[in-house]
């Protein structure tokens, strides 16, 4: 039995994590995630969960406590947003390494400097090579199942998640979004799955230890190796969690691509947009199509790839920027992946939204227009535009 | 043989105590000699040795862990009855 | 009163094959420690030395259950680990008791980790906190950190023609982590291994978090012969240069109280990282005074506290 409520996705990240009923979360407030676990700590204050909540003085310390509870075995969660996820950078990397199955309610805000609240995804892409699993929400409702789905995936692979809303766009917007039983839940998720148990004294074991020039690499490629093969497992456990949770979710979402010749590619909130975008296009016969790449990492090469291949000329939806002269991370991800294909479309960066700037469709609509001509010009030009930004 | 991607654990040593495989007693310049009829079994040799290699067996000194000890003297220098001599290392 | 014969007999869980320096001070407290807190204990060490010599892998020291994370939040991690254990057993998952010790060098302590140490002891988590003191980073080679006293040479300290040595005395950890105001808070000395176990005994008995700090003679970074080490343990102390005392719910007791003092320079001049002040009297005489200070206002504290 499902219930249909108003939630923002804060709340809905919340309601989640109260389902999953974890037994460690460790965290601190940032905006605008505080919510999440300012809600969370209410249900824990009312004995409505069993978990046992650390008020950490950091984030850094946050995400270095939910990494010593996982090594002892616990289901482990917590939430952070922009500067908050940048100072646990550093420990990021740790958890993956060490394959512990944590769980971030992330809440995309830019990274400072200039100090900003508002989305972009300046944050997640910073740690997009920590080896974890990053998965972006376009709404309330997604936030909500993706954050279960999350929990599930990082025990089954035993590699951390991040679950991505976009800073108040859907952090603090209200939407309908559809609950599962507290006890459906607890039934999907089943007891916790850990890749091993630090608490167990009589099978002693040492984490987290000095590995040399003679068994770096082996590791680091195990590592590697695994988050490659994790791709098909996550198409798996995601079709198992469509069928038991009655969902419909893919690794990446294609909408009206079937006979699409261009396409615009996004990552979260912004998806909304440009569907119905693409529903007024194809009113006025435009032939034209919307990528949603859910899973960031891992990168679904493949299936980018195989959406793409009949598209004329496609339009990235970068809401960040590499600093690097070369646009934002999504572009250069789908760019690299399509190199060595034989049906590649020409492809333009729109870098967008950056510290919350607003998106419209009229915007939407010129970056078709653009995107048209930059493909009737044989790709000539500029590759990368920032746009929704004065002249 | 040394194990290759597939066969390494997850960042993770799974057993207890391997470091013992591992010598140190090559790192030596000097040698600690036990003088057993000199010794009153106070084990203050065993209480400070950083490298565990004063050898005891129920609550008696028997000797040392050649294989482990570096040969750092403070056995010899907290031994009150000058039961442990330091003596050159010979190869 | 801790026993040799069934310490020994009982063995430690920090084997040998580690890759310490011959006569570090380091290693041994760990095996007190160990020996002390006994075979159902978890350690979560910081980066550093001790970390670094006893998990290359895939080899491991420890014989008990040991994780390390990064350098400075050995205690936030320890208070992760401490957290799983009570929602695990208060789930019914696990039934043993489990001490949980922390421990970090000085640099791990007093500098990176101080905000994740006072993070952990603030909200209470029912751990040891032990901090191994050599007064430097040596593990990167000999570095001044906040721990490192008055005068000491390191390498970015290095005493030269204008600046003789740190130039600012040594910052109180043990009192900051008193004013945190948690049950058991202790300063020991490796000479006095008896004190020293009793004291990890005492703190793995409280309710709450518990802090030592123990001096860790170290021969690379003293530039003191690797035997000297138990011997410095001892000279540290009865020249007041090393207080061995505790401060249990507010209360202070100095542990040791050396009948015959000794001249500061009997500690001083066994180490190579104060041979300059022998051309400077008059920063020995500034340690000295400093030192002298600490040492009667411990005594005021103790009769304070205890009246």
């Amino acid at each position: 039995m499902t219930k249909i409520v108003a939630k923002t996705g804060n709340e809905a990240m919340a309601e989640a994590m109260r389902q999953i009923n974890p037994d460690v979360v460790a965290a601190y407030p940032i905006t605008p995630a505080t919510e999440i676990v300012q809600i969370f700590s209410s249900f824990v204050s009312n004995g409505e969960v069993d978990t046992l909540f650390v008020p950490t003085e950091s984030e850094h310390s946050a995400i270095s406590a939910c990494v010593g509870a996982a090594a002892a075995g616990a289901r482990v969660m917590t939430g952070t947003s922009s500067q908050g996820l940048a100072l646990m950078h550093e420990v990021l990397f740790i958890a993956g390494g060490l394959r512990l199955p944590i769980v971030i309610c992330e809440v995309n805000r830019a990274l400072s400097s200039p100090i900003n609240i508002h989305c972009d995804h300046s944050d997640t892409m910073a740690s997009r090579d920590a080896g974890w699993i990053q998965i972006f929400s376009e709404d309330p409702q997604e936030a909500y199942d993706q954050t279960i789905l999350a929990m599930k995936l990082s025990e089954q692979l035993f590699v951390p998640s991040m679950v991505t809303t976009d800073g108040f766009i859907i952090s603090h917007a209200m939407q309908r979004v559809e609950i599962f039983d507290d006890n459906e839940v607890q039934e999907y998720l089943g007891e916790p799955k850990r890749p091993y148990n630090l608490l167990d004294v009589d099978n002693p074991i040492t984490v987290g230890p000095l590995a040399l020039q003679d068994y770096f690499m082996e590791i680091k490629v195990q590592q590697a190796n695994f988050i490659k093969e994790s791709r098909s497992k996550i198409k798996e456990i995601l079709n198992d969690f469509n069928k038991k949770m009655k969902r419909d979710y893919s690794v990446v979402e294609k909408y009206m691509m079937d006979d699409a010749e261009f396409c615009f590619v996004a990552l979260g909130s912004t998806a909304g947009t440009l569907r119905y975008t693409v529903d007024r296009l194809r009113k006025e016969g435009e032939k034209v199509g919307l990528l949603k790449v859910r899973f960031y990492r891992p990168f679904f090469e493949e299936d980018i790839v195989e959406s793409l291949k009949n598209i004329k000329g496609c339009a990235i939806f970068d809401r960040s920027d590499m600093f690097a002269g070369t646009g934002g991370h999504l572009f250069n991800d789908v760019k690299s992946a399509l190199y060595n294909s034989s049906s590649r479309p020409f492809l333009k960066d729109y870098v967008y939204g950056l510290g919350g700037r607003d998106i419209d469709v009229e915007d939407i609509e010129s970056v078709y227009r653009d995107i048209k001509e930059f493909t009737e010009n044989n790709g000539k030009g500029e590759t990368v535009k920032y746009i929704t930004v004065r002249e | 043989m040394k194990k290759n991607w597939k066969e390494v654990e997850i960042a993770l040593i799974t057993k207890g105590g391997t470091a013992e495989e591992f010598k140190t007693g090559d790192w030596r310049s000097e040698k600690p000699l036990y003088k057993s009829d000199k010794c009153k079994q106070c084990l203050q040799c065993w209480l400070f040795c950083p490298d565990s290699s004063i050898i005891v067996k129920d609550g008696k000194m028997l000797g040392i862990d050649y294989d482990h000890c570096k040969g750092c003297g403070i056995c010899s220098k907290v031994c009150p009855f000058d039961a442990i001599d330091m003596v050159k290392e010979e190869k | 009163m801790a026993n040799i014969k069934e310490l020994a007999s009982k063995g430690n869980f920090f084997s040998p094959g580690h890759r310490a320096c011959a006569g570090c001070g380091g290693t041994i407290i760990l095996r007190l420690l160990s020996a002390a807190a006994g075979e159902n204990t978890v350690f979560v060490g910081a980066t550093g030395c001790m970390e670094v010599v006893s998990t290359i892998y895939p080899y491991t020291s420890w014989k008990v259950p040991f994780m390390h994370n990064a350098f400075e939040n050995s205690a936030a991690t320890a208070s992760g680990v401490e957290s799983a254990y009570r929602a695990l057993k208060k789930r019914g998952k696990i039934n043993k008791d489990i001490n949980i010790i922390a421990f970090g060098g000085d640099g791990g302590t007093y500098d990176i980790g101080l905000q994740s140490l006072s993070g952990a002891m603030e909200r209470g988590h029912k751990l040891l906190y032990v901090c191994y003191d050599n007064g430097a980073y040596m593990n990167t080679g000999i570095q001044r950190s906040s721990a490192t006293p008055f005068g000491a040479s390191t390498t970015t300290s290095p005493a030269g023609k204008e600046i003789k040595g740190k130039m600012q005395h040594r910052k109180d950890l043990t009192e900051i982590m008193i004013a945190h105001n948690i049950p058991y808070v202790a300063q020991a000395s490796i000479f006095y291994w008896n004190d020293f176990v009793e004291k990890v005994k005492k703190a793995l008995n409280v309710d709450g978090p518990s802090f030592i700090d123990v001096l860790s003679p170290c021969p690379l970074g003293w530039g003191s012969e690797p035997s000297a080490s138990v011997e410095l343990s001892e000279l540290a102390v009865s020249t007041h240069f090393w207080n061995v005392f505790e401060c249990e719910n507010g209360k202070y007791k100095i542990n040791v109280k050396p009948k015959k003092e000794k001249p500061l320079e009997e500690f001083l001049f066994k180490q190579q990282r104060f041979k300059h002040l022998k051309n400077n009297p008059e920063l020995v005489e500034e340690l000295r005074r400093y030192l002298n200070e600490k040492y009667q206002n411990l005594l005021k504290k103790e009769e304070c506290s205890n009246r």
